[in-house]
C-alpha cells in the first residue's frame, strides 16, 4: 500500500499498529475505564477527536515550533482540544461525562496523543496526519470497545446496557473490577500472538507487523529501509 | 521441576522424600478437617469437596495435554490445591462456584506462571479471594445448623457477642468446611510437624502475632479486651487452616527461618487490620495473598550467611 495516503494512514492505525493490542500505549486509560462497551466507545471517540484536530494543527505549525520547545507546544495544543470536548461532553452527554470523570482530562497525557505527534505530525503534511489522527482514534476505540464489552458481557452479563446472559447467569463481577481489565488485555494479546495476529510481542522477521514505532528489534533491516524512505 | 538440573559436588544426600510424598503427608493432614466439615454439613460438604479436587485435577490434566507438557498431576499437589480450596467455602455453595475457582487456581494462578512451584502466589488462595470478589454474595451466605441460621464465630464476636469455646474446638458452629472445627486442624498441624512437612514456628508465628496485633489495634480503638474475644480472633474462621496449611505453603512462602518468622508475622498484621480497623470479618486470605507478594522481599532480607563468610560491608 502506498505510504502516507489516508486509506494507508487509517489501516495503519486499527490494524497495523493499533495504538492499544500493537503499540501498547495509553495503558491508563485502557484498563481504567473499560468497565462497560459504551465507556470504551465514549473514551475512544473523545481521544480520537482530540488526536484528529491535535495532529492536524500541529502538522500546519510544525515550520514554525522551533525544535527545543515543541513539547509544551504540543502540549497547548492538545490541551486546548482536550478542555474543549470535555466542555462538549459535559453540554451534550452527561451520562459519558460523569462515568468517564477525571480520565477525559487525562487525554491531555494519553501518551498515544503525544506519541503521534512526536513521531507522526510533527513530520508529516496536514492531510495525512489528520488521517493518521483518525486511524489512531478509531483503533484506540475499536480496542477500548472490545475490552469494555468482553468486561460489561462476563461482569454484569449485558453489552451497552442491553441485558444478554440467560438468566442463570451470575454475573463474575471480578471482570468490571481492576483485575478483570488485566485479565481481558492478557487474554486478547495471547490470541493475538496465538493466531500470529500483529502484537508488540511478535518478534523477529517471521513475526513482523510492519509496525516499526512498536517493535523492539533493533538489528531490524526493516527500520532503516523506511528511515531512508 | 523436571527440567531444572542442578550441579553439585559430592557427597549427596538422597532422600526418599519426593513432591508426591510431601503432597500425600498434606492430604492426610487435611483429611480430619473435611471429615468434620462433611460431619458437620452433611453430603453436600463432601460433594463440593470432590468436585472441588475433580477439577483441579482435571484442569491440570487438560492444561498440559493440550500444551503437550510433561504431565504432573501424580505429584497430587492439584489434589492439594482442590482440598484447601474446598474447605475454603461453604458447603451452601452452587455446583459452578468450586469448578470455576478449581480451573482459575489451576489455570491462571497456578500453570501460567509455570505450574508447581513457579506460582508466587497461593492458588487455591488467590482462587478464594477471586470467587469472594465475584460473587460476594454467595461466597458470605454461611449455612445453617439444625435449621437454624446463625453466622460465623467471627461475626458474632465482631457483634460483641461471646462464642462458646467448646464449639469453636468442635467445630459445631457455623462456617466454611473445613474451618470450623480447632481440634481437626491441629491434629493435621502436629502430623505436619511430626513428619517434618511444615515447621512449627510458621503457624505459631501467624496465630501469635494475630493475637497480638488484634489486642494493639483494640487499645488503640479504645475496645475492652475479653479472652474470649481473643480466642475466637486466634481460632475462629480461617486463621488456624490459613496459618497450618496455606502460610506453610513451600513455593509462596520464605524458605528462610527468620523469613518465615516475618511472613507470618506479615500476615498476622494485615490479618489484625483487616479484622480490627476494617470492615471486613474474616481477612486471613487477604491477608496470606498479600504476604506472598512480600516474600521475595524477607527472603532477600534474611540471606543466610555461609559458614565462614565475614559479615557483608565494606566493599566487596
Amino acid at each position: 500500500m502506498k505510504q502516507n495516503t489516508p486509506a494507508e494512514r487509517l489501516y495503519n492505525g486499527i490494524i497495523r499498529e493499533n495504538p492499544t493490542f500493537v503499540l501498547m500505549l495509553g495503558m491508563c486509560p485502557t484498563l481504567a475505564v473499560t468497565t462497560s462497551a459504551i465507556n470504551g466507545v465514549g473514551m475512544g471517540l473523545s481521544t480520537c477527536a482530540v488526536l484528529m484536530m491535535s495532529n492536524l494543527i500541529i502538522s500546519l505549525l510544525r515550520k514554525f515550533i522551533p525544535d527545543r520547545v515543541r513539547m509544551p507546544a504540543y502540549i497547548v495544543v492538545v490541551a486546548s482540544f482536550v478542555t474543549v470536548v470535555e466542555l462538549l461532553m459535559q453540554a451534550y452527554v452527561r451520562s459519558v461525562y460523569t462515568a468517564l470523570g477525571l480520565y477525559i482530562p487525562l487525554i491531555v497525557v494519553n501518551c498515544i496523543i503525544l506519541g503521534r505527534a512526536e513521531s507522526y505530525a510533527g513530520k508529516n503534511p496536514p492531510i495525512a496526519s489528520f488521517f493518521d489522527g483518525l486511524g489512531m482514534g478509531l483503533g484506540f476505540t475499536l480496542a477500548l470497545t472490545v475490552i469494555g464489552a468482553v468486561r460489561e458481557l462476563l461482569g454484569s452479563g449485558e453489552i451497552f446496557g442491553i441485558h444478554v446472559m440467560p438468566e442463570g447467569f451470575e454475573p463474575v463481577s471480578i471482570m468490571v473490577m481492576a483485575p478483570g481489565a488485566f485479565f481481558v488485555l492478557s487474554v486478547l494479546t495471547a490470541l493475538q500472538n496465538k493466531f500470529k495476529a500483529p502484537s508488540a510481542t511478535n518478534k523477529g522477521d517471521k513475526f513482523c507487523s510492519g509496525a516499526c514505532a512498536g517493535c523492539m528489534q533493533k538489528d531490524c533491516g526493516l527500520r532503516e529501509r523506511s528511515d531512508e524512505e | 521441576m523436571s527440567n531444572q538440573l542442578n550441579v553439585s559436588i559430592s557427597p549427596h544426600i538422597r532422600s526418599r522424600e519426593t513432591t508426591a510424598t510431601v503432597m500425600a503427608d498434606v492430604i492426610i493432614a487435611l483429611l480430619p478437617s473435611v471429615i468434620v466439615g462433611v460431619w458437620v454439613f452433611g453430603a453436600r460438604a463432601f460433594a463440593i469437596t470432590m468436585l472441588s479436587v475433580t477439577t483441579c485435577v482435571a484442569s491440570e490434566y487438560i492444561y498440559e495435554k493440550l500444551l503437550k507438557k510433561p504431565i504432573t498431576v501424580t505429584d497430587l499437589s492439584a489434589v492439594v490445591t482442590g482440598l484447601i480450596l474446598a474447605v475454603n467455602l461453604y458447603s451452601t455453595a452452587p455446583w459452578w462456584l468450586p469448578v470455576l475457582g478449581g480451573a482459575f487456581a489451576i489455570i491462571v494462578v497456578k500453570m501460567l506462571y509455570g505450574g508447581i512451584g513457579q506460582n508466587f502466589m497461593n492458588p487455591a488462595l488467590a482462587a478464594r479471594c477471586f470467587l469472594l470478589l465475584s460473587f460476594s454474595r454467595i461466597m458470605t451466605d454461611y449455612p445453617t445448623l439444625d435449621g437454624v441460621s446463625s453466622p460465623t464465630p467471627l461475626v458474632l464476636a465482631k457483634q460483641g457477642e461471646i462464642v462458646p469455646i467448646r464449639d469453636l474446638l468442635l467445630g459445631t458452629h457455623s462456617g466454611t468446611i473445613g474451618e470450623t472445627s480447632a481440634i481437626a486442624i491441629i491434629i493435621g498441624a502436629v502430623y505436619l510437624c511430626a513428619k517434618g512437612v511444615i515447621k512449627p514456628r510458621e503457624p505459631l508465628a501467624v496465630i501469635l502475632s494475630t493475637g497480638v496485633f488484634v489486642t494493639f489495634f483494640s487499645v488503640i480503638q479504645g475496645k475492652p479486651v475479653t479472652l474470649n474475644y481473643l480466642a475466637v480472633q486466634m481460632l475462629g474462621g480461617g486463621m488456624l487452616l490459613g496459618a497450618v496449611f496455606m502460610a506453610s505453603d513451600y513455593a509462596t512462602t520464605p524458605v528462610t527461618p527468620w523469613g518465615q518468622v516475618i511472613f507470618g508475622c506479615c500476615v498476622g498484621f494485615i490479618t489484625a487490620l483487616i479484622r480490627c480497623v476494617g470492615n471486613g470479618v474474616e481477612g486471613v486470605s487477604y491477608a496470606i495473598i498479600i504476604s506472598n507478594l512480600l516474600t521475595p522481599a524477607i527472603e532477600k532480607l534474611t540471606v543466610p550467611r555461609p559458614f565462614g563468610v565475614k559479615k557483608e560491608g565494606g566493599g566487596k
